[in-house]
């Protein structure tokens, strides 16, 4: 019991002294960087219906959502995207290209130990509880939809 | 008692450093003997690139000595990686007697502590004491990969990618280890992997407040108290905790973590792993000592005794910090 009184004495004293991160800043960055990768994405899709007039506009989010995709994976593999990421945060996380980017970074990283057991194993450690929680919530709202539907 | 003396004052003849580019940009880039032009070393993985330093670690440390493999009685070696790989593949490589030593970031005082009780116990004649660590292996093992795009909170550190190598011995000319205090287990509860300066300060506060208390001496009584890689906000929650004991720290403390990196390299608290507080005490305390411009130095490095497993299962973290006392050969 007193060394439970002493840890938590302690834990409170450091969180005082933990220095915090400055808001405003980390949050304009990853505001105008956020916006700025979603303006090209409109660009990509833009240009797409441009070009191709007779192209559906659901063909061309596809072309678009695999074009940012693979342009992501492309700076991940040149080393550039983690230096967005450390500057932006959030605003190159939120986006698909970070989503893609949590796939191809950990899957150079553990190439080394092989094909199936490191890239293809480890290649989903970071992005694999956003897909299950992702494919978890459609399953609970097509739930809600359908039950709703019944009544 | 935990502290002990040497009465034969086993000797460090000789000391060896190697660290990466960007810990050569650092503040102590000048001492050390080599530095890597790039993170791989030439190697296929950064795990084969941090044997690979630790293998030119004992070579060097040897060449320094004047000393030949089979010279070597004991090689005392630890690193942070599973089941502590550096340091047994660089054993396979020497034909020396080897044992492992895990300390974390406290090894290098682990096993000069360990190396110099052998010496002065009149078993062994010349031991090398080797540790190290590498920022691509460390993060890779202990947090994310290379190239995720995510930012590092403000208590954070950067793991070094440095070694450092000393040879211990009977005889010949160096500074002497004369004292050491094996430190306890402390834990106070803190279970942020990412503030891991706060999980070891108590560790360095307990073991420094039992060597000044056995000893009966004052932290003015050193030119020299250095802790391993408490970090910024580490060694000022350390300055704090011996204040409430009595104890005052002055300007002849200092953290090695907190001064690795200079301003601009961005490292947040500043720098990690058993490489630093190895490479600093191999390089620039040697150093100095040897040119006569320290004469007592107080070593404590600190290490945190987490696993990834542990954490994950929400355990706090522990630490453990081990004293030794260096002084200047005559």
């Amino acid at each position: 019991m007193k060394n439970q009184q002493i840890n938590q004495k302690y834990n409170r004293y450091v969180e005082a002294r933990i220095p915090k991160t400055k808001a405003w800043p980390s949050l304009f960055n990853s505001f105008w960087v956020g916006g700025v990768i979603c303006l090209i994405g409109q660009g990509i899709n833009d240009a797409l219906l441009y070009i191709f007039p007779s192209m559906a506009e659901q063909t061309a989010w596809a072309w678009t959502l695999i074009a940012l995709i693979f342009i992501a994976s492309f700076l991940t593999a040149l080393g550039v995207y983690d230096k967005i990421g450390k500057f932006a945060g959030g605003g190159s996380i939120v986006p698909i290209t970070g989503f893609s980017n949590s796939i191809s970074s950990p899957a150079i990283e553990f190439k080394h130990e092989g094909i199936i057991y490191g890239t293809c194993v480890k290649m989903f450690t970071v992005a694999g509880p956003v897909i299950v929680c992702g494919v978890v919530a459609s399953v609970v709202v097509g739930l809600i939809y359908y039950i709703a539907g019944l009544i | 008692m935990q502290t002990i003396e040497f009465k034969r004052r086993p000797k460090i003849i000789a000391g060896y450093t190697i660290a990466g580019p960007k810990e050569g940009q650092g503040n102590f880039g000048k001492y050390f003997d080599y530095v890597m032009h790039d993170d791989i070393f030439g190697e296929k993985t950064y795990e084969m690139a941090e044997r690979k330093m630790f293998e030119q670690a004992v070579t060097g440390a040897l060449q320094k000595a004047g000393l030949k493999s089979a010279d070597i009685n004991l090689l005392l070696a630890g690193d942070l990686l599973n089941q502590i790989i550096s340091s047994s593949y660089t054993a396979r490589a020497f034909n020396m007697p080897y044992l492992g030593m895990f300390g974390a970031c406290s090894t290098m005082a682990e096993s000069l502590a360990a190396g110099a009780t052998l010496i002065d116990g009149g078993y062994f004649e010349n031991v090398v004491c080797l540790t190290g660590s590498h920022f691509s292996t460390a993060e890779r093992q202990f947090r994310f990969p290379l190239e995720l795009g995510n930012q590092r909170v403000p208590t954070s550190q950067w793991t070094a990618t440095a070694a450092g190598a000393a040879v211990l011995s009977l005889h010949g000319k160096g500074a002497s280890v004369c004292m050491a205090t094996y430190g306890r287990v402390i834990d106070y509860g803190v279970t942020d992997v990412n503030n891991m300066g706060a999980a070891m300060a108590p560790s360095a506060a307990d073991t420094l407040i039992n060597h000044f208390e056995e000893t009966g001496r004052k932290p003015s009584y050193y030119d020299l108290i250095v802790t391993g890689d408490l970090g910024k906000l580490g060694s000022d929650i350390l300055i704090d905790l011996l204040e409430e004991k009595g104890i005052k720290l002055g300007a002849n403390y200092c953290d090695c973590g907190h001064c690795y990196y200079s301003r601009r390299q961005d490292t947040m608290c500043g720098a990690s792993g058993c490489g630093v507080s190895a490479s600093v005490l191999n390089g620039y305390i040697l150093n100095k000592l040897n040119k006569g411009e320290y004469r007592k130095v107080l070593f404590v490095p600190t290490g945190a005794l987490m696993s990834t497993t542990a954490s994950g299962q929400g355990e706090s973290i522990p630490g453990v910090s081990h004293a030794i006392v260096i002084e200047a050969g005559e």
